[in-house]
């Protein structure tokens, strides 16, 4: 009986701790937002106006190494531009938040940065299905949106103002692999893998509509489970085909196992795949089982223009890791947010205009040198200089060898 | 069409057979923990999934040390094996402490939350220190036994064609065989087994007859993790990559072989593990082939989950399990 009541007491302790400390962390984050806002108003208290960045990215989960790529990409350009913003009497700041690939929790971190009056910006996403519903909320809070990785097709295709992207689209990636695969590697019979998500499904068709088109045969297209470790089953379907490439539309975590075990049957033929399993961790993963694997993308290479040299030794030297294939387009989508903002309180007089005024300044943004891609909108919002890249592990090492490149 | 299925049928039997010892391995806990507290522990699918990082945590460690190299692999295995299953046997033991005893007189469903409280809890604890130890809780471990082994099913009869596979699959398979040999034999042939079958019949007339009810259930805890662990180490061993939710879905897949087989009964749980691996295989491997191509891979479950429902409906007590009457 006296356990009983101790063990209450000690279940009802707990409970009043998290609601005291859910009570103090919102009224702490409403009292500093109600704190701020006079002051920003009021630019001789402080001396400047705080402006804060969003990044949205998957900081946690299985496509954390990407997801942490963009943000530390994004912060070292927010960084680097700090000093030239506190000129103009605006102090940048970056939020980072983690949406855990997940589009129920991409939207609400949307809603919050809606909330939020002094974020002016996102810097994301990494997958598409979560960037497609979190984008309709930053159109309703004019936030401008640049994303350095998103390539679904409808996320620019919806007419929205505030959504940009500066790589390719699933439309073009899928046929510039498929040309690459029917004509360079000759491949007669092709075999397509996907994950049933937005993405995969999205870049799976576009290649089997262009593979169909340039004459190879499509002997079997399959789905996958996200989350399950034993592909055997649809392995096996390979098995018999007797396929001359093996497509897979998904991320590495799934890619790397199927080709790890592909291998472990014998298969040896090349494998392909879309921008989702251009990661170090599809190294981690397949082993050795990774040689012969074709990717495209539509990360470039870091290291072949100068200025991408510097930036993957800057960025070596800042966070003490190797750059992902994504970190230099992080870096970029917040170069080109800031030209936007920059224009933007320019032509404002130095006041900070309007969300929707910076959103339509970052839309007009043409012609801006990045440390790898050159970013120019098209009135949809989608770069009209992206490339997409093709790449083959050779060894098992990450990045792998650029073997083309397919301009729009 | 037919001759299609056939040829596939060596190697979708061998594919079918490695997940379906996991599976009878995990099922045997579920079953177990229920046939004596009639409770359904959620929470060792996560046993399972601990394992597994574990065991893969001793490979990394032990791979690391100089003396690995003149060691055979097997006997490296056998020692990771033994030594996970010990830490994840007590892991059950102080989970049933805590979480299940002081609700032992509690309704059936009190215990059911906090099992599935404990699943949530034991997920982010391992999640969380895969990420301080590795800096991504996608752990992908050593490989080991990986020599690829041809079997010429096609000299058999020329409908065949050949299957492979990895030597793992044979350490595997073998493994969980003497798992569940080695438990088969304890619980019939052994003083603690029967006890625990004394104290699954029933518990007030057992502890009447001097069996410490407490202890044969913290053993029965204790036997049931240290072989969901074990079996952990044997996934990792076989898939190489492991992340801290393989124990949801596996977990909920061998309940379902528990329930297939029959709950509560021991060698139902072997049965109905093995017969849902291999369900799952074939449709995974036939199922466009079968329906002309409109229901893809994607859809097994729902062909394996189908022929789960077709039994209960006419068996609802399981393959293997008795109709039990109610108490009153």
């Amino acid at each position: 009986m006296k356990f009983k009541k101790s063990v209450g007491l000690l279940l009802s302790g707990v409970l009043s701790m998290g609601i005291l400390a859910a009570c103090s962390s919102d009224s702490g984050s409403s009292s500093s937002s109600t704190g701020t806002t006079p002051t920003s108003t009021e630019p001789a208290a402080e001396g400047s106006k705080v402006i804060k960045i969003a990044t949205q990215s998957p900081l946690s989960g299985g496509s954390a190494i990407i997801g942490e790529a963009i943000k530390l990409g994004a912060q070292m350009k927010l960084e680097e531009e700090k000093a030239k913003f506190e000129e103009l009497g605006y102090t940048l700041q970056l939020e980072p938040y983690d949406d855990q690939a997940d589009p129920k929790k991409g939207v609400s971190n949307a809603n919050l940065i809606g909330a939020d009056e002094q974020i002016y910006g996102v810097i994301g996403h990494y997958n598409s299905g979560v960037a497609i519903p979190s984008s309709e909320v930053y159109e309703k809070y004019n936030i401008a949106m640049v994303s350095p990785a998103n390539t679904a097709v409808e996320v620019t295709e919806r007419g929205l103002k505030t959504v940009n992207r500066i790589v390719g689209r699933d439309d073009f990636q899928g046929p510039a692999g498929a040309e690459y695969a029917v004509n360079e590697l000759g491949a007669k019979k092709i075999f397509v893998i996907q994950d049933k998500t937005a993405y995969g499904t999205g870049l799976a068709e576009a290649f089997i509509k262009a593979a169909e088109e340039t004459g190879a045969e499509i002997v079997g297209n399959e789905g996958i489970t996200i989350g399950e470790k034993d592909f055997n089953g649809v392995i096996n379907q390979v098995l018999n085909k007797k396929p001359d490439l093996v497509f897979f539309g998904g991320l590495y975590a799934e890619g790397g196992i199927i080709i790890k075990q592909a291998r472990d049957k014998g298969i040896d033929v090349p494998f392909m795949g879309g921008d989702g399993m251009d990661s170090s961790g599809l190294v981690d993963i397949a082993g050795e089982a990774v040689k012969n694997t074709y990717i495209t993308s539509v990360a470039g290479d870091s290291t072949a223009t100068e200025s991408g040299k510097k930036f993957m030794e800057d960025y070596k030297a800042k966070f003490n890791k190797d750059p992902e294939g994504f970190s230099v387009y992080g870096y970029d989508s917040m170069g080109v947010f800031l030209t936007g903002l920059e224009a933007a309180i320019t032509a404002n007089n130095g006041e900070l205009p309007g969300k929707d005024k910076v959103a339509e300044a970052v839309r007009a943004v043409k012609d801006y040198k990045g440390a790898l891609t050159d970013v120019s909108f098209d009135e949809k919002g989608d770069n009209i200089n992206a490339k997409i890249f093709l790449y083959k592990f050779e060894e098992a090492s990450y990045p792998p060898v650029q073997v083309g490149e397919v301009s729009q | 069409m037919l001759q299609e299925v056939l040829q596939s049928l060596p190697q979708v039997l061998i594919d079918g057979l490695t997940l379906g010892a996991v599976y009878a391995v995990v099922a045997l806990g579920y079953t177990m923990v229920y046939g004596i507290l009639q409770l359904i522990n959620f929470a060792h699918g996560e046993i399972f999934m601990s394992g597994a990082f574990i065991g893969t945590a001793f490979f990394i460690l032990i791979m690391g040390t100089s003396w690995a190299a003149g060691v055979p692999q097997i006997i490296l295995l056998i020692l990771v094996l033994i030594l996970t299953a010990s830490i994840t046997g007590l892991v059950g033991v102080g989970m049933e402490r805590v979480a299940y005893r002081p609700l032992r007189n509690a309704p059936r469903l009190i215990p059911l939350i906090t099992a599935i409280g404990i699943s949530f809890i034991l997920q982010d604890l391992v999640r969380f220190i895969a990420e301080l130890f590795n800096g991504n809780y996608i752990v992908t471990g050593p490989s080991l036994f990986s020599e690829q082994i041809t079997l010429k099913t096609s000299s058999i009869s020329s409908v065949f064609y050949d299957a492979s596979f990895k030597s793992s699959f044979l350490i595997v398979l073998g493994t969980a065989i003497v798992l569940m040999i080695a438990l088969d034999y304890f619980i019939n042939k052994t003083k603690w087994g029967t006890a625990m079958r004394a104290v699954a019949l029933d518990r007030e007339t057992a502890s009447l007859m001097s069996i410490n009810v407490n202890k044969v259930i913290s053993i029965t805890f204790f036997i049931g993790s240290a072989l969901g662990g074990a079996t952990g180490v044997l996934f990792a061993v076989q898939y190489g990559t492991i992340d801290p939710y393989i124990g949801f879905i596996l977990g909920l897949k061998a309940f379902i072989a528990a329930v297939l087989g029959g709950i509560g009964n021991i060698r139902g749980a072997m049965l109905g593990g093995m017969l849902l691996g291999l369900m799952e295989m074939f449709a995974s491997a036939n199922l466009s082939l079968l329906t002309g191509g409109v229901f893809g891979a994607e859809y097994k479950d729902v062909f394996a989950f189908a022929i789960l429902i077709l039994v209960l409906i006419f068996k609802p007590e399981g393959l293997l399990g008795k109709p039990t009457a109610e108490k009153v």
